[in-house]
């Protein structure tokens, strides 16, 4: 049952269109994974799909609700929630203060999800009235996972939550999304590292030059020849 | 409608403007502000090239304007040589000492590494600079000013005629620019903008206290000028003779001679002040147009398409690294040389120098209005916007007065209201300038005559 | 024990001369500050009004002051204006409110570059000094009533037995008070409000703050009713104690700017001690200490000179000069605000 979908989707700045007829979709429970070489448009499918940039042509479909012409913060109420790339926490506020603010919608009691989340990121609970912006990478990124999991999202995406840390630290973020992922959340995640990506991936994408090369399973994407030869360099 | 048809259209209405106020108040008047609207037009070409060429904002108008009038009266003024016998020595001596010391303090920043020693060194020389100053500056400060002070009281100056300070007060304001923009320019926008507003400010005060330069607020008036005085010109004969020409009709219809010589009389006094303000039209247009084309000129080179690109095009200008900085220093001195030189003519003009009436409203921020208003990018639109703003400033006066009347005529002549309103009318010339900058900056972000569209 | 009394002496000169009107002075510039840097933190743009809202504000603070006295109603020993100032605030948060939907929203919406912005912030600088003029004239203005003094130098000498006074004047010390009541509130709004944080969190990261569903149209309006709020207590604050002038209040908007920026600008801490920063260095620096030596040193190393570093007349002049090696040697300021 997909939860999460953008159809036929056309974007770009400008004149220039980045991606053309692109179609992306991830169930809940389940790990999507979009790859693809430098410029193919990763980032961009992930802006679209959270209307950062408005669609030429397409829909976005969540929960069986077209939100094509919705704002990113709607989107947010819906349920969506973003890591992005870079600055993607409150680097002048303490880690507790940045994951309040991820609740910032909410109206309820959120001890209970803050108490999850310092489960899952024990490291955060040391440091919760340190400032974020003296966290190390690694670090960072598990406040940003956690500030867009205090809205108690049903979908998350990431855009490429590895960038920059260290291969130890890469798999023990996996780990957490995959654990995030068995609560039964939609995760939509856009990386460089296409093989351990792929590796926890129940939907794979290939984007290139902003089009569908190749979809399946992340595990038949891994033993796909032409994908093996294109980028996972052999 | 084609850009050309646009600003000829544009300049024939502030043209039949300034005939009106020539027929319904006084051609005296007209010309006054003519002469006025010329030197904001070079003031606000002189801010165009800053901000509408490269982005650059300077908001430091005042300053520039200020150091031309300090060339007009050192170059127009003769050297005190008494003040020069009893304090020229020190204040040498005191030139060097800065000199030297600001050296000092820049190797000691270029070859010292350690941050504490550096910090050291320098504070070191600042109070040895100090030190001295107080032994040599101080002294001959004093000295200097107490040298028949209600004359002099300062070193005065070349004693050149005042027309060359027109060319001084550029190089002046374009030698301070170099410093200020070494110093300011690697700052962006905001901190650039106020970066140079306190900086106008420094050099204000300077003028205004360091009195051995030009007096300071004792003002210094009577600047010599590069046109005739009045009085002489109704002595002459050649303008007497021309002036019973022009009006031979008006005077052959009287007969009584004492009467006509009377007429003849004031007839010449009025032509006189006209003359004489024509005399400086003609001087200021003719350094109007010389700017205006060199301007022109460099806006359509390959230097001003570079610029635009800096300007438009924020990667182009990281990619070009330190180089842009170095661009914009050259703009930054250009644009400040023009306002320099705007501002030794209005001084000229004016025919003294009162550093206490420089302040940043009419200095600096109504030439910025006249830039956006008029069209930032175009050289033809700052000039208009230099001419209508000014227009409306001095114009804006009559105008508030005359609806503040309207407004208040239903209230009786001893209402508390209505005196209280119609004296603060003039204040409305600052609320309709606020309100025509934001209506432009709204409706009309490109200005009157927008920046022509150029494909590179 | 002579040397003693000297020494007191000295402190008390200096106390007197130097650090009661700095600290006034400088928490009437943080007051100030603070309002600069809470605009540019959230809208980020230099706002060149800000100096023309605190006359603004003062303004109606006057206004209301006087309605009040016409109906005899004043607070005995304290100045009248105190009762005027809330509703001060709230006319000039209206006010504030009001230039923001027909002027900065536009441009907002529009994402224009801040510099559009601060062009625009002068034309408004133009209308509001245009209004204030137009309204209550050019001219100073006192709007001071009650008591003076809390203690005057002659009541200290004849006390203390000292031969140096101290004057305390009670808008002195009116003014520490509403600043400390002030900056507690404001700091607790800021820290410890779902609001407050919100509005940190967007100042600091506005992508990521949109992203976590902050309405930026409310954090844009609760931050001009906050600016309106503390230009109106500033300006209030520095009229009392001095007087109320239009032109000095647009004078004042530098040594404003340079609080903000010393403190680095965006950090709200740092407006408050950019603020002290500059008033003490404009006054210690321009204080002449000869007086001040001959009670501390023995009689034969008296100074002969004023013993002042520089001439009262660069008093206002020195903000600019600390602005501008600031903006030069680390543009960032103390707290490491935001650069550009």
């Amino acid at each position: 049952m997909t939860y999460l979908s953008g159809k036929d989707m056309t974007a770009g700045y400008g004149g220039a269109d980045i991606i053309s007829n692109c179609s992306i979709e991830v169930s809940k429970g389940e790990i999507a994974v979009i790859v693809g070489p430098n410029g193919a448009g990763k980032s961009t499918v992930m802006k679209a799909i959270l209307g950062m940039i408005k669609l030429k042509t397409g829909k976005i479909i969540l929960d069986g609700n077209n939100i094509t012409k919705e704002s990113p913060q709607l989107r947010v109420r819906r349920g969506m929630a973003f890591v992005p790339q870079n600055k993607n926490v409150f680097t002048g506020m303490t880690v507790q203060e940045n994951l309040e603010m991820g609740a910032h919608l909410r109206e309820d009691d959120i001890k209970e999800t803050l108490n999850q989340i310092y489960e899952l990121f024990p490291v955060l609970k040391e440091k919760k009235l340190q400032l974020a912006g003296e966290l190390s990478g690694g670090q960072r990124q598990q406040v940003a996972v956690g500030r867009a999991m205090m809205t108690k999202p049903s979908a998350l995406m990431l855009d490429e939550p590895t960038a920059g840390v260290s291969p130890i630290v890469m798999d023990e973020l996996f780990e957490r999304i995959i654990e995030i992922k068995n609560t039964g959340v939609a995760i939509l995640i856009v990386e460089q590292n296409a093989r351990q990506a792929l590796a926890i991936a129940d939907q794979g994408f290939v984007l290139v030059n902003g089009q569908n090369k190749i979809s399946g399973t992340g595990s038949s994407l891994l033993s796909n020849n032409e994908v093996r030869r294109s980028f996972l360099g052999g | 409608m084609s850009d050309s048809f646009k600003s000829t259209l544009a300049f024939t209405i502030m043209a039949l403007l300034l005939f009106a106020v020539g027929i319904f108040q006084s051609w005296s008047l007209s010309l006054t502000i003519l002469n006025l609207c010329l030197i904001s037009a070079i003031m606000s070409l002189g801010v165009n090239i800053q901000w509408g060429y490269a982005g650059l904002i300077n908001i430091g108008i005042m300053g520039f304007a200020a150091l031309g009038g300090l060339a007009a009266v050192i170059v127009s003024q003769s050297p005190v040589v008494e003040a020069w016998q009893v304090g020229g020595f020190g204040m040498i001596v005191s030139f060097f000492i800065i000199v030297f010391g600001v050296l000092i303090i820049i190797v000691i920043r270029k070859k010292i590494h350690t941050i504490m020693l550096k910090r050291f060194f320098i504070f070191l020389v600042i109070i040895l600079m100090m030190i001295l100053l107080n032994k040599f500056y101080h002294p001959a400060v004093s000295a200097i000013e107490s040298v028949n002070p209600a004359k002099t009281g300062f070193l005065g100056g070349l004693g050149m005629p005042i027309i060359i300070s027109w060319f001084i007060g550029g190089l002046l304001a374009a030698g301070v620019a170099w410093v200020i923009g070494k110093v300011t320019l690697s700052l962006r926008s905001d901190y650039l903008a106020i970066a140079t507003l306190g900086i106008s400010e420094i050099i204000i005060a300077i003028l205004k206290h360091e009195d051995w330069l030009a007096r300071g607020v004792k003002n210094v008036t009577g600047l010599p000028r590069p046109v005739p005085y009045e009085v002489n010109l109704q002595n002459t004969e050649w303008f007497i003779n021309l002036v019973e020409k022009i009006n031979i009709k008006s005077l052959d219809r009287i007969i009584d001679l004492s009467e006509k010589k009377d007429l003849l009389r004031s007839l010449v006094i009025e032509s006189s002040s006209i003359f004489v303000k024509l005399c400086y039209s003609g001087l200021i247009v003719i350094v109007l147009l010389i700017i205006l084309y060199l301007s022109n000129r460099a806006l359509n080179s390959p230097w001003g398409r570079m610029m635009r690109a800096i300007r438009d095009n924020e990667e182009a200008a990281n990619a070009m690294g330190k180089n842009v900085v170095k661009h914009h220093l050259r703009v930054f001195i250009l644009g400040s040389a023009v306002v320099g030189i705007a501002g030794a003519m209005l001084t000229t003009l004016n025919g003294q120098f009162t550093p206490g009436s420089y302040q940043p409203l009419r200095f600096t921020f109504l030439i910025w209005i006249m830039v956006i208003v008029g069209g930032s990018g175009n050289n033809l639109g700052a000039v208009l916007g230099g001419f209508f703003i000014w227009f409306l400033w001095i114009e804006a006066e009559p105008i508030s007065i005359f609806f503040m009347n309207l407004l208040t005529s239903g209230l009786s002549e001893s209402s508390f209201l209505k005196s209280h309103l119609t004296e603060s009318a003039p204040h409305l010339r600052l609320f309709i300038m606020g309100f025509v900058l934001l209506l432009t900056l709204r409706f009309r972000p490109k200005g009157l005559l927008p920046e022509k569209v150029r494909r590179v | 024990m002579t040397y003693l009394i000297d020494v007191i002496n000295a402190l008390a000169l200096l106390s007197n001369f130097v650090i009661i009107p700095a600290i006034a002075y400088g928490s009437q510039l943080a007051l100030g500050a603070l309002g600069i840097t809470l605009v540019f933190g959230i809208l980020r743009f230099a706002n060149f009004s800000h100096g023309d809202l605190m006359a603004f504000g003062t303004m109606i603070t006057i206004l209301i002051t006087w309605l009040f006295q016409s109906y005899g109603l004043t607070l005995g020993v304290f100045p009248t204006a105190l009762i005027a100032l809330p509703f001060a605030i709230i006319i000039t948060a209206l006010f504030c409110v009001l230039i923001e939907k027909t002027v900065y929203r536009f441009y907002r919406l529009q994402k224009s570059p801040p510099v559009i912005l601060l062009i625009a912030s002068i034309g408004v600088m133009f209308i509001i000094n245009a209004i204030v003029r137009v309204t209550i004239g050019p001219n100073d203005r006192r709007f001071f009533d009650g008591e003076k003094f809390i203690i005057k130098a002659g009541q200290f000498k004849e006390i203390t037995g000292l031969n140096e006074g101290i004057a305390i004047k009670s808008t002195q010390v009116l003014t520490l008070i509403v600043t400390i009541i002030t900056l507690l509130l404001l700091f607790w709004f800021l820290q410890k409000t779902r609001t407050g944080k919100s509005m940190r969190a967007f100042s600091d990261n506005e992508d990521l703050a949109l992203l976590s569903g902050v309405n930026p149209d409310k954090i844009v309006l609760i931050t001009w009713i906050l600016a309106a709020a503390l230009a109106t207590i500033a300006g209030t604050l520095y009229g009392l104690d001095k007087s109320f002038k239009p032109f000095t209040y647009f004078m004042i908007l530098l040594p404003i700017f340079a609080s903000a920026i010393v403190g680095g600008i965006g950090s709200p801490i740092g407006a408050v001690v950019g603020g002290y920063v500059i008033a003490f260095s404009e006054i210690t620096l321009t204080y002449a200490y000869k007086k001040f030596f001959i009670y501390l040193l023995p009689e034969n190393l008296s100074p002969t000179g004023m013993v002042q570093l520089l001439s009262t007349d660069y008093k206002f002049a020195i903000s600019f000069i600390i602005l501008v090696v600031v903006l030069v040697l680390r543009p960032s300021g103390i707290f490491r605000g935001k650069t550009l």
